[in-house]
């Protein structure tokens, strides 16, 4: 049950125990109030109560002792008719008691008649008309006893050491009461001042706390497998624990997601590698019968002995051999190393290669260069990556309205860098996803092996590849590494 | 010893300074002097201060000295003033008036309800539905008047010895409260059972304050007493002082002032009266042995 209660959002738990933080202490202390007040008002009483009580028991001697009733009527009643005591606490009756626990004279003869004996007095006596009920001949004394609607004061009335009689002042505890509601609903008053000032602002706080608490949980509740969401930083602009808490929470989020994208490459490079190997297998296998057939083809056509028919079966049969060996030499990249290095004239060729194929779509193309005269990577394989990135990134501008190509080529570091840009079509997720693979294409008569030689072409020199695509442009990176010991020679 | 009142010491006082500076030839206070003081017990006029007032004022005018009424708070001392010469006339109750016979002269007896009469009633809470006469209150508490008072000791005493017990000790408790006015407030407040009061007072206090007059009820009247007489030192006044003092009273009613303090008292007039009024009262001061047998 308790727990139960423990387990709510801290949407609500955070406002609630806030409510019952400010509910309790205000509540406290009004009650403290409260009870100060009774004392205080009961204090005030018993104050009253001994100024009139010592002046009358001192006045009133000299009538008990000469047995004067009347006058001592007039004394007891005097106080009654003058309001003169503070808080109203005016004494409700006034009695005089004998030694003889008879009632020598009263402010109220009609129901403390005189000589009547206490005992008979319950009603309006009570604990005082008890038989067992001791008072004191000596010393004032204040009687409160639980069950009774009033409060006595005694003083005893005593002339040269005699004890003559002893005087009871009785108040009604109405009074306190008064007095005491008074009090309750003033400070039940103030209290709900309070409460109406602080719940809002508790609320309002509570608020600002959970609801971005909550919203992180529900954040949080979602990570398994993918990256979770990013936390809307502008909900909660403070940089106290929570501001940290969100924050980090967003760099958890970051590294969560370059994570994700690293397992992708890793898997792409892995599944690139594979078909790399099967198709270099196959290529191989296919190659070794392949230029028996072509060798024994060619024979056949020197020896000049086949009739027309045959003549034309064999040429077909010969351009279809040549075709798979193309293919088969297109899937067999080969860097075939230190041929010869790459030279600011290679990529001169390129561009002037490239020429047609910009002006036909109407391109704007740049290349910028920093190279040395002499890098030592094998000048071919950069040639034809170069020509592959530019070929593709050229007919992707031509989709655009202005077309623009963007090359750099620069040693930077330990590594020959070329960035090839276009602002055509942007490539989403899946398309990322399977661009390396042979035979996938975007375009009509493209044969979904530009790319994929190029892979195979950087993998051989021991380099890396990224793509990334935004808004406004595609941009393949190459990191070729360049050999220390070839730089040097 | 009783206590002056404070105004009453602080009037002997500014006398007792006049004397001092006053220069030789002009006669002390008592006697014909130009001051006449006059006694009041509380019977009636007590605590009546503006009648007293106007009543004093107009006596000053038409006597062309200066009245002083001196008031006490028991007929006791009013009557030790009398024994001392110490006043020249007064307003005093049967029964003082008949203890200081030798001493004093009736000068006038006022008219109340058309005759020089009053009674004596028995009274008790208006809670109490059953008490008929002296005879329901054996052990009760009860409040007389003054011990010199006619209605509210003599004949109350008389009339319980009369159905024949003795007075003094047919009550539980009895008490004194030195003036009639108070023996109402103890009866109606509840701390006496009853008590016995001058039927004068009750029926002027029924007029002027109903509220407490209406929490008692009277359950027997006595027989009529002479109303209580108007009286001049027999030592102090000279004759033609006795004269205008009761040439004055007696023509009271003959004016317009005069009559508005009469109607203040609720009394009709002033007459001369005698001593026979009074006849009954000495009967009954007989029983106790307190008047001379005839």
């Amino acid at each position: 049950m308790i727990r139960w209660l423990f387990d709510h959002s801290l949407r609500q738990k955070i406002p609630l125990w806030g409510a019952v933080l400010i509910i309790c202490p205000t509540v406290f202390l009004s009650g403290l109030m409260m009870y100060h007040t009774y004392g205080d008002s009961k204090n005030s009483i018993v104050a009253g109560a001994t100024a009139l009580g010592r002046v009358l028991s001192k006045t009133l001697a000299p009538s008990l002792i000469h047995d004067d009733l009347w006058r001592a009527f007039e004394m007891v009643r005097a106080p009654m008719t003058t309001s003169g005591q503070p808080d109203g606490a005016t004494p409700d009756t006034i009695t005089v008691i004998s030694p003889r626990r008879e009632v020598v004279v009263s402010s109220d003869p009609q129901r403390l008649p005189t000589l009547s004996p206490i005992s008979r007095l319950d009603r309006e006596l009570w604990p005082i008309s008890k038989p067992d009920f001791k008072i004191s001949e000596t010393r004032p004394a204040v009687i409160e006893e639980a069950g009774s609607q009033f409060i006595y004061m005694t003083f005893p009335i005593a002339d040269r050491g005699l004890y003559l009689g002893a005087l009871v002042i009785r108040y009604p505890r109405s009074h306190l009461y008064a007095k005491f509601w008074e009090v309750a609903i003033d400070s039940a008053l103030l209290g709900l001042a309070v409460l109406v000032i602080l719940l809002p602002v508790n609320w309002y706080w509570g608020q600002r706390m959970a609801v971005p608490l909550v919203k992180l949980a529900s954040l949080m509740k979602g990570i398994s497998g993918r990256p979770p969401e990013k936390f809307a930083t502008e909900s909660y602009g403070y940089k106290d624990e929570l501001g940290q808490m969100f924050a980090a929470y967003n760099n958890m989020v970051d590294v969560l997601e370059e994570k994700a994208a690293l397992e992708r490459q890793v898997l792409s490079s892995n599944r690139l590698a594979a078909i790399g190997r099967l198709t270099a297998g196959i290529a191989h296998e296919i190659n070794n019968p392949l230029s028996g057939m072509l060798t024994s083809i060619d024979t056949q056509e020197k020896l000049g002995t086949l009739d027309e028919r045959s003549a034309r079966a064999f040429g077909l049969i010969k351009r279809g051999l040549q075709q798979i060996r193309d293919t088969m030499g297109a899937l067999l990249v080969e860097a075939r190393p230190k041929k010869r290095w790459l030279e600011p004239r290679d990529l001169e060729d390129v561009r002037t290669l490239l020429q047609h194929e910009v002006a036909t779509g109407r391109i704007d193309l740049q290349i910028v260069t920093d190279i040395p005269d002499r890098v030592p990577i094998p000048a071919g394989a950069v040639r034809q990556i170069m020509m592959n990135l530019l070929h593709n990134a050229v007919r992707a501008a031509g989709m655009a309205e202005a077309g623009e190509v963007r090359a750099f080529i620069a040693g930077i570091g330990a590594d020959l860098v070329i960035r090839v840009t276009n602002n055509g079509e942007t490539l989403n997720e899946d398309r990322l996803g399977d661009l390396f693979e042979p035979f996938v294409t975007n375009h009509e008569g493209g044969n979904g092996l530009g790319l994929w030689v190029t892979y195979q072409l950087v993998s051989q020199l021991g380099g890396t590849i990224d793509v990334n695509s935004d808004e406004t442009q595609v941009e393949f990176i190459v990191r070729l590494p360049v050999a220390e010991d070839e730089k040097t020679s | 010893m009783k206590r002056l009142p404070k105004r009453n010491r602080r009037e002997f006082m500014l006398a007792a300074a006049g004397l001092l500076v006053l220069p030789v030839g002009i006669r002390p206070a008592h006697g014909e002097g130009q001051v006449i003081r006059f006694g009041v017990t509380p019977a009636f006029l007590h605590d009546r201060q503006q009648v007293l007032k106007a009543w004093q004022t107009y006596m000053s005018r038409r006597l062309g000295k200066t009245i002083q009424f001196i008031r006490r708070d028991s007929y006791r001392e009013t009557m030790e003033l009398i024994r001392r010469n110490q006043i020249d006339f007064a307003w005093i109750c049967d029964y003082p008036y008949l203890r200081l016979e030798d001493k004093v002269r009736l000068l006038a007896v006022p008219r109340y309800q058309g005759r020089p009469a009053y009674r004596s009633y028995l009274i008790v809470g208006t809670g109490d539905t059953t008490t008929k006469s002296y005879k329901d209150l054996s052990g009760k508490i009860f409040a007389y008047a003054d011990p010199y008072s006619n209605t509210g000791y003599l004949a109350p005493r008389f009339e319980i010895r009369r159905q024949g017990d003795d007075p003094a000790s047919y009550f539980r408790k009895t008490f004194f409260t030195w003036s009639h006015r108070k023996v109402i407030e103890a009866v109606a407040s509840g701390l006496a059972n009853a008590g016995a009061v001058d039927s004068y007072v009750w029926e002027s206090l029924a007029k002027v304050e109903p509220e407490l007059t209406g929490k008692t009820r009277i359950v027997w009247r006595s027989p009529e007493f002479g109303f209580p007489p108007l009286i001049a030192h027999a030592g102090n006044v000279g004759e033609g002082e006795f004269k205008t003092m009761q040439t004055l009273l007696l023509g009271m009613a003959a004016d317009k002032e005069g009559r508005k303090i009469l109607q203040s008292l609720n009394l009709d007039d002033f007459t001369i009266g005698n001593r026979s009024l009074y006849e009954s009262v000495a009967d009954m001061m007989r029983v106790f042995g307190e008047y001379p047998a005839r």
